[in-house]
């Protein structure tokens, strides 16, 4: 069975090469379809691998496809455990849907096919990062879905607003990536090789808690970068200039998950050092916080979302931050549910409503977009944490682990509480104001319900997020079981034993999520005037959150405009007065000994003559006087 | 037989009067004799220091000398007719057109 794994990666890899070369030549929804197919048959691959993990007992095994350099311990070797496998249901499934529904939302696009050959591209990418069995394979595949995500969010090139953001992705991305490097430096220099099977079993011995915290803090730097947490969460919102498939697979389910799958891979590592732990966790409690108090103001429907996926991204972080990795995991599959359903629902919104995206200009759209409507619904629901649909089981198992924990974490578990109330009252406030209430559209604009090849993913994510969270209920922990073999070497975190401590905490978020929900179910089914009334008169704390306590300007000016004049003063007042200087002046400097030197020159035989003469007088007295 | 001394005197005499000659005359050919001139006195030393010391070598270098004389001779006044029969004049001061 191993023996087939590499058509996961290698069949959207070869739809990618080629609509690459031949995409132009097929009809519009020809090159959809394939590389639907293409990813299609990756998740089919993914599924029957994965059967001997769902019955129980398989540990998983590693299989060398090229050895490339086995000085350092890098090859292309794949490693099929329960984690891997996961990761790759989980980007094949939802990515299978999301390609379907990007036929239908890229429709008349003039580079439809160029589209899905990045769509592609960006699939083998992301899967070469969870298949790998060294970190050398993880990071090429995590820099190819950066570049991925630099092409796909610029993909309307011709616009204004894309290039820029593409360009912040990658740069703010690569920050990240140079902590993530260091941390891999120290990791090869301490352990002699880049493989996992190197590395893990190993850790306990070779590593001091020391080394422990600074691999691990490292690779949280590289991780906030990629997975959008403070610091570095700077570029999300913005990548929502990309086409609403592309937030939905690469800003909500996919790509932004490989931080928490790094951390998650390295659990032996943190296993070693609590400051890195508490560190993630913190991180990951303070983002998500962060994040759903900018969510609260914003007008545009992907802007709620982004700042969305920012927070929840923080809850996966507090759960690995306190070693309960299968929390984490669960709620990245979960998320992948509801958040890919969530930006489908919005795209499906913004196509209906001819490209418009500010949430002040819709409303009423309920009766026009019966489908969108409800799939969204039960998407609001889900990531509020009301059971019994996905979210709820996820995020509640995080919020147990990290009370249980104790100590500091019982100030995150707050964060996380606080966050949850939060998050149902933007989500909710979203769904009414775009849903519910009278029509706020402008003048010539009709919304539809969109066609069934962009519904249909949304119903069927619609069933995952109710019935997903049921795969890792207290009373059955399925998900657990399936991935223990990937978490042997480390304790995992839970959340308390018995029937009482469950109902207190549930009851606890249940309630932090009804309240927030009612509340700005409250707040937005008032008539428009009087929810602006209650915006503004939330001023000044509602402006800061609309524009995100501003940290793009304070970014600005603190790093970017420093940065700026430093790369000019360097450019005018050093390398072309110095360096430039310095060449042009030993041209001037020959120039000038030619100019010098000529007067001899006088095409007089006779000087020559007299020249010759001297010369050999010279040459003489240096002979006589020699001797 | 009369001292060597003598000879070499006159030798450097005749090349005296040939360097001074190659530098102040104007005329081409009277140049071509001047250097001559210089070849002759410089054979007149070999021969001389070969007689006083008894050795052949000197006799045997003035006939290399004698030989690359004449070849140049050949060489050289094929040039200067050949630029008289241009210019119409042998000084050499109008020859100056390789100037910097």
């Amino acid at each position: 069975m191993i023996d087939l794994l590499w058509l996961i990666i290698a069949l959207p890899l070869a739809a990618a090469v080629f609509l690459h070369f031949f995409g132009r030549y097929l009809k519009e929804p020809l090159s959809g379809w394939l590389a639907s197919a293409a990813i299609g048959g990756s998740f089919a691959v993914a599924v029957v691998a994965s059967i001997p993990f769902i019955q129980g007992g398989e540990h998983g095994e590693t299989q060398m496809l090229w050895d490339w350099m086995p000085a350092i311990g890098a090859g292309f070797e794949i490693l099929w455990d329960p984690l891997s496998a996961l990761m790759t249901l989980i980007v094949t499934g939802v990515g299978a849907l999301i390609h379907v529904f990007a036929i239908g939302y890229m429709h008349g696009d003039e580079r439809f096919h160029r589209f899905f050959t990045y769509l592609n591209l960006f699939a083998a990418s992301m899967l070469t990062l969870v298949l790998a069995n060294n970190y050398a394979m993880l990071f090429l595949g995590w820099e190819l879905v950066g570049l991925c995500s630099y092409l796909l969010i610029g993909f309307w090139y011709t616009r204004s607003a894309p290039p820029p953001a593409a360009k912040k992705a990658f740069v703010v991305n690569r920050i990240g990536d140079f902590g993530f490097m260091v941390g891999l430096m120290i990791v090869f220099t301490t352990f002699g090789t880049l493989s996992y099977t190197g590395i893990f079993a190993r850790a306990g011995d070779v590593l001091s808690s020391g080394l422990a915290t600074a691999i691990g803090l490292l690779f949280l730097v590289g991780a906030a970068g990629k997975s959008a947490q403070l610091p570095l969460y700077v570029w999300l919102p913005d990548a929502m200039e990309g086409p609403t498939p592309v937030s939905a697979l690469i800003h909500a389910a996919t790509m932004v998950t490989a931080g928490v799958y790094v951390i998650a891979r390295s659990a032996a590592i943190y296993e070693l050092s609590t400051v890195a732990q508490v560190t993630v966790a913190t991180i990951g409690a303070l983002t998500a916080l962060w994040a759903a108090s900018i969510a609260l103001a914003q007008r545009d429907i992907k802007r709620v979302l982004a700042y969305s996926t920012i927070s929840q991204l923080g809850y996966m972080f507090l759960a690995v931050g306190a070693t309960a990795y299968v929390a984490g995991i669960f709620h990245l599959m979960t998320h992948a549910f509801f958040k890919a359903l969530l930006f489908l629902g919005a795209g499906s919104v913004i196509h209906a409503m001819n490209d418009e995206q500010d949430m002040h200009k819709m409303g009423g759209l309920f009766t026009r977009l019966p489908v969108t409507a409800w799939t969204m619904g039960i998407a609001t629901l889900a990531i509020a944490g009301i059971p019994p649909l996905a979210g709820f089981w996820s995020k509640d198992e995080i919020l147990g682990s990290a009370f249980s924990r104790g100590g500091w974490f019982s100030v995150l578990w707050v964060m996380g509480l606080l966050t949850a109330l939060l998050t149902a009252f933007y989500m909710t406030r979203q769904w009414v104001m775009v849903f519910l209430g009278l029509p706020r559209w402008a003048e010539g604009v009709e919304p539809h319900e969109s066609p069934r090849v962009m519904t249909l993913p949304l119903v069927i994510l619609a069933g995952l997020s109710v019935v997903g969270g049921l795969i890792n209920t207290p009373l059955r922990l399925t998900l657990e079981h399936f991935l223990d073999p990937a978490f042997e070497l480390v304790t995992l975190q839970h959340p308390p034993e018995g029937l009482g401590m469950f109902v207190l905490l549930a009851g606890l978020s249940v309630v932090a999520g009804l309240a927030g929900a009612a509340a700005a179910f409250v707040t937005y089914r008032q008539p428009h005037n009087a929810w602006r009334d209650f915006e503004n008169g939330l001023e000044p704390l509602w402006g800061t959150w609309e524009e995100a306590y501003r940290v793009d300007d304070i970014y600005g000016r603190a790093i970017v405009y420093p940065g700026r004049r430093a790369a000019e003063v360097a450019a005018f007042n050093v390398d072309l007065p110095v360096i430039d200087g310095a060449v042009n002046g030993l041209g001037r400097l020959v120039r000038g000994l030619g100019d010098w030197a000529r007067p001899l020159q006088t095409g007089f035989v006779r000087s020559y003559a007299a020249l010759f003469l001297a010369g050999t007088v010279v040459v003489v007295i240096w002979l006589v006087s020699a001797s | 037989m009369v001292d060597a001394g003598w000879y070499m005197a006159l030798a450097g005499a005749l090349f005296f009067i040939g360097t001074v000659g190659l530098l102040l005359r104007r005329n081409a050919l009277v140049m071509f004799m001047c250097i001559e001139l210089m070849l002759n006195a410089v054979n007149l030393t070999l021969i001389s220091a070969g007689r006083a010391l008894n050795d052949l070598n000197g006799q045997v270098a003035v006939f290399f000398i004698l030989v690359v004389a004449a070849a140049e001779v050949v060489v050289g006044l094929a040039i200067i007719v050949a630029i008289f029969r241009v210019r119409s004049s042998a000084s050499v001061d109008e020859l100056s057109e390789l100037r910097g």
